[in-house]
């Protein structure tokens, strides 16, 4: 009889070899595997396709027994629906077959038409062209534009047609555009760097004086001098201001110099100032090669510019920044607590009823949902801890609260005890981890507990309080709800790290990836604009968060190397 | 359990009546490091040693022998105190080095252990250089001086008769090197602070044979400057090395001899037993 040739039998030792459950635990590392891939190519194809400059199309829609309306737009996607479902929403159509593709296409010209998003029946779109002459305009506002060149306007006269030399107008509108985005960032950086430091300061003087008004213990001598002095820096800047002012005033007549004038779909003439203009492009006109350019310049502005038109247009840059200078805050100041705490708990400590319910405790602390630490962080950080900060150290300011409002320094210290367990976990695992005997071969060379613990374990235990760290970063990272309770904000004004001095304002809301992700998906004004952005943030916060946890990772695995005893 | 205490108890007076402990009579008192006074040890309710009594000679090998769980180790770790680490340790009785009580209150424990360095059974160098592990004690005391560093390493490591084998490398992490130099090691790092007695836990238990001679010759050596006790498991080990052996069994010090003497002519029963491997 040979080996193999029973089938029955061969089944039972298949199982009894162990197969099935290698078979079953290959299928679910595929699964996870599979599911994480999936994740990131759905946000990647989803994101990452909205840079790319879609070619527009011309077309008449003429649906039966409606007049024709002229299309000129970027087609977003198709989808197929049920007839059942157009007839009842009271298309008069042809009922033939039981689904029609339907598609959504960006029209833009939101001053115009009113929506820049409109769905359209694919059999009803006739005379599909895709012109090579169509100007698409990204504008500051109002969103994109999608016309036909005509005239460029300098002072109102025309110093260049389309209808003469339509190559020659089109160079010269660049031109022109290129020269307000110019004008445009000089007046950004003065409005935003130089007036607003000239603002810093007199919130300064005026914080000073007030806090000099408060002062009863002064002489009048003094107080008089000191006023003084506060009157003359003041005025100083007033001169500073007005000049900035009137370089402004300048620069805006300069920029508000040139227009346009263009042709849309339906046949208006529109006339649009070049100031509002931030670039244009005709994609239809595009070779691959300026498309796959184009691609990258638009993704580079998606990374380093501030956010337009209520976050749906622009950048994301300072969401990204307030991101990673929040969790680096929380880092520094988890990590010295939590390996403090666990240091007191496994070294110190008498191990007991006490440290176990301590411990259970703290294993605990890590299940409470974030967002009652959000209401944790407000109530006692912010209206307990940040008040009293400001009675003491800010009473000039008040009413107008400094740290006794939400702020970057809030979030990260509740996101710091948020992560606290983790890393306290972690820290006192690695900790229980030391050989015995290395602490024994210290303490019989005449080293205190102290000295061992400091030359000998916690070195050590360095990887294991990294891990700690990752964790808590991965954690703190991603967290949103507690935030919006704490500092987060749709919109932050500025950087929390600038140029006025201390150049670090903890004090200051920030912007922050995962709430950017809610607000744009959730509270934007135009839902079809910001679905793209969505995804491609969706899958920034992811890449951030893998960063920030390889740098750690990496550094893990450097002590490891180095403290590499522990396998032994 | 009382059959038991019953047993070890007319053991005792069988011991009492033998006229315990020849080596300690041949022992003058200027030459005793190390002396044992009825040390009674309890790891909580449970007792490891019984009224130990006991000298250990300057500058001579003495070595505890026994079958496993017979509490030479224990004693071993009183000798520095290492059994303070264990929570539930209680001792009673007293052990003096050079004429003071170690276990007195005023007693500094870490600079005891400075004078009484200990080698463990497993190698157990700390992940560092080889250089730093040598210069760990002195850093301890604060001495960061490279000069002093340097030669304080050099000596330990020739001492230890390891430094012509990682004289070129001492930067290099300790863990790289084989068991029986990380022994040796561990051996400089503890000379390095000058003890003046090196209680040697079976140092040579977890090292093959070629190594295991290497260390036995370097006690050999060592013997010259340093009072040395060592436990250990092998008998062979003992005579070859030892100067003075001790038998325990049981949590009691059975006998305590000449080496030569104790295994040629041992005075009590179980002791020949033991050493002619009949039972333990």
């Amino acid at each position: 009889m040979s080996l193999h040739d029973d089938n029955k039998q061969g089944l039972i030792e298949w199982c009894k070899r162990g197969e099935p459950m290698i078979w079953l635990n290959a299928a679910a590392v595929t699964v996870s595997t599979m599911a994480v891939v999936g994740l990131l190519l759905l946000l990647a194809v989803r994101g990452f396709g909205h840079f790319w400059p879609a070619a527009v199309v011309q077309a008449e829609y003429n649906l039966p027994s409606e007049t024709a309306i002229p299309i000129l737009a970027e087609r977003v996607e198709v989808e197929s629906v049920p007839i059942e479902q157009l007839l009842s929403a009271g298309f008069k159509i042809d009922a033939s077959e039981p689904f029609v593709k339907r598609e959504l296409v960006k029209v833009g010209n939101r001053d115009v038409g009113g929506a820049d998003f409109k769905w359209v029946i694919s059999d009803y779109l006739e005379n599909v062209q895709y012109p090579n002459d169509v100007l698409v305009i990204e504008r500051r506002e109002w969103g994109n534009f999608y016309g036909f060149l005509q005239d460029v306007k300098e002072q109102g006269k025309i110093v260049a047609s389309t209808t003469t030399d339509s190559s020659a107008a089109l160079l010269d509108f660049q031109e022109r555009v290129a020269r307000a985005s110019d004008i445009h960032d000089q007046i950004a950086k003065i409005e935003k760097k130089e007036i607003g430091s000239i603002n810093y300061k007199l919130e300064k003087l005026r914080l000073k004086e007030r806090g000099l008004s408060l002062n009863k213990d002064l002489s009048a001598a003094s107080r008089q001098q000191a006023e003084a002095e506060i009157g003359l820096s003041r005025a100083e800047l007033d001169i500073q201001y007005k000049a900035l002012q009137g370089q402004l005033a300048e620069l805006y007549t300069q920029w508000n110099r040139d227009s346009y004038t263009i042709l849309t779909s339906s046949g208006q003439l529109r006339e649009q100032r070049m100031a509002t203009v931030v670039k244009a492009y005709q994609p239809n006109a595009m070779h691959i090669g300026q498309k796959v350019v184009f691609y990258f310049q638009k993704f580079g502005e998606f990374l380093t510019d501030e956010p337009r038109e209520a976050n749906t247009e622009g950048g994301i840059f300072p969401a990204i920044f307030g991101t990673v200078i929040m969790v680096l805050i929380m880092s520094v100041l988890v990590t010295p607590f939590g390996v403090i705490a666990a240091v007191y708990l496994r070294e110190y400590a008498k191990q007991g009823l006490m440290t176990r319910i301590v411990r259970i405790a703290v294993n605990n602390l890590a299940g409470v949902p974030s967002i009652v630490y959000g209401v944790f962080g407000l109530g006692f950080f912010i209206y307990f801890l940040g008040a009293e900060m400001d009675k003491a150290f800010f009473a000039e300011a008040l009413p107008a609260p400094t740290f006794g409002t939400p702020g970057l320094l809030w979030a990260s210290v509740t996101l710091a005890l948020l992560t606290l367990p983790v890393v306290i976990v972690a820290t006192e695992e690695g900790l229980a981890r030391i050989p015995r005997n290395l602490r024994e071969g210290s303490l019989a060379l005449g080293a205190t507990k102290a000295e061992t613990l400091w030359r000998v374990v916690l070195p050590m235990a360095s990887p294991a309080m990294m891990t700690g760290l990752i964790l808590a970063v991965a954690r703190a990272a991603g967290e949103v709800a507690p935030l919006m309770l704490v500092g987060v904000v749709k919109l932050a004004p500025s950087l929390p790290v600038d140029g006025n001095f201390p150049y670090f304002h903890l004090d200051q809301k920030f912007m922050h990836l995962g709430f950017h992700i809610y607000d744009v998906g959730f509270q934007s004004p135009n839902v079809e604009a910001a679905r793209p952005l969505v995804y491609a943030t969706a899958l920034l916060l992811v890449v951030i968060i893998a960063l920030l946890n390889l740098s750690a990772v990496a550094l893990r695995n450097r002590l490891r190397e180095k403290y590499k005893s522990l396998e032994m | 359990m009382t059959t038991d205490k019953a047993a070890v108890k007319s053991h005792a007076i069988n011991i009492e009546s033998m006229g315990r402990n020849r080596g300690e009579q041949s022992i003058h008192d200027e030459d005793i490091t190390l002396t044992v006074d009825n040390l009674d040890l309890y790891y909580g309710e449970k007792q490891a040693l019984f009224d130990v009594n006991m000298v250990i000679p300057r500058k001579k090998v003495t070595a505890f022998i026994g079958p496993s769980g017979c509490g030479k180790s224990t004693l071993l770790r009183c000798f520095n105190r290492m059994n303070d680490l264990v929570d539930t340790c209680r001792v009673d009785g007293g052990i003096s080095l050079d004429g003071s009580n170690i276990y007195d209150k005023r007693v500094d424990v870490a600079t005891l252990r400075r004078r009484v360095g200990m080698v463990f059974q497993k190698p157990n160098p700390f992940p560092k250089s080889i250089y730093e592990n040598v210069a760990y004690g002195l850093r301890i005391q604060g001495i960061n001086k490279k000069r002093v560093l340097d030669e304080v390493v050099e000596r330990s490591l020739r001492g230890a008769a390891l430094w012509d084998e990682v004289k070129d490398r001492l930067h290099d992490n300790a863990l790289g090197m084989s068991g029986g130099q990380q022994q040796r090691l561990v051996i400089a790092r503890t000379i390095a602070v000058e003890p003046e007695v090196l209680l040697l836990d079976e140092p040579a238990s977890a090292l093959d044979p070629i190594s295991t001679l290497k260390i036995e010759e370097l006690i050999y050596e060592l013997k010259d400057k340093y009072t040395i006790v060592i436990v250990t498991h092998n008998m062979q080990q003992a005579a070859r090395v030892s100067d003075y052996t001790a038998f325990m069994y049981i949590g009691k010090l059975i006998e305590f001899d000449n080496t030569d003497i104790l295994f040629t002519n041992p005075s009590n029963k179980q002791t020949e037993d033991y050493i002619t491997g009949r039972y333990g």
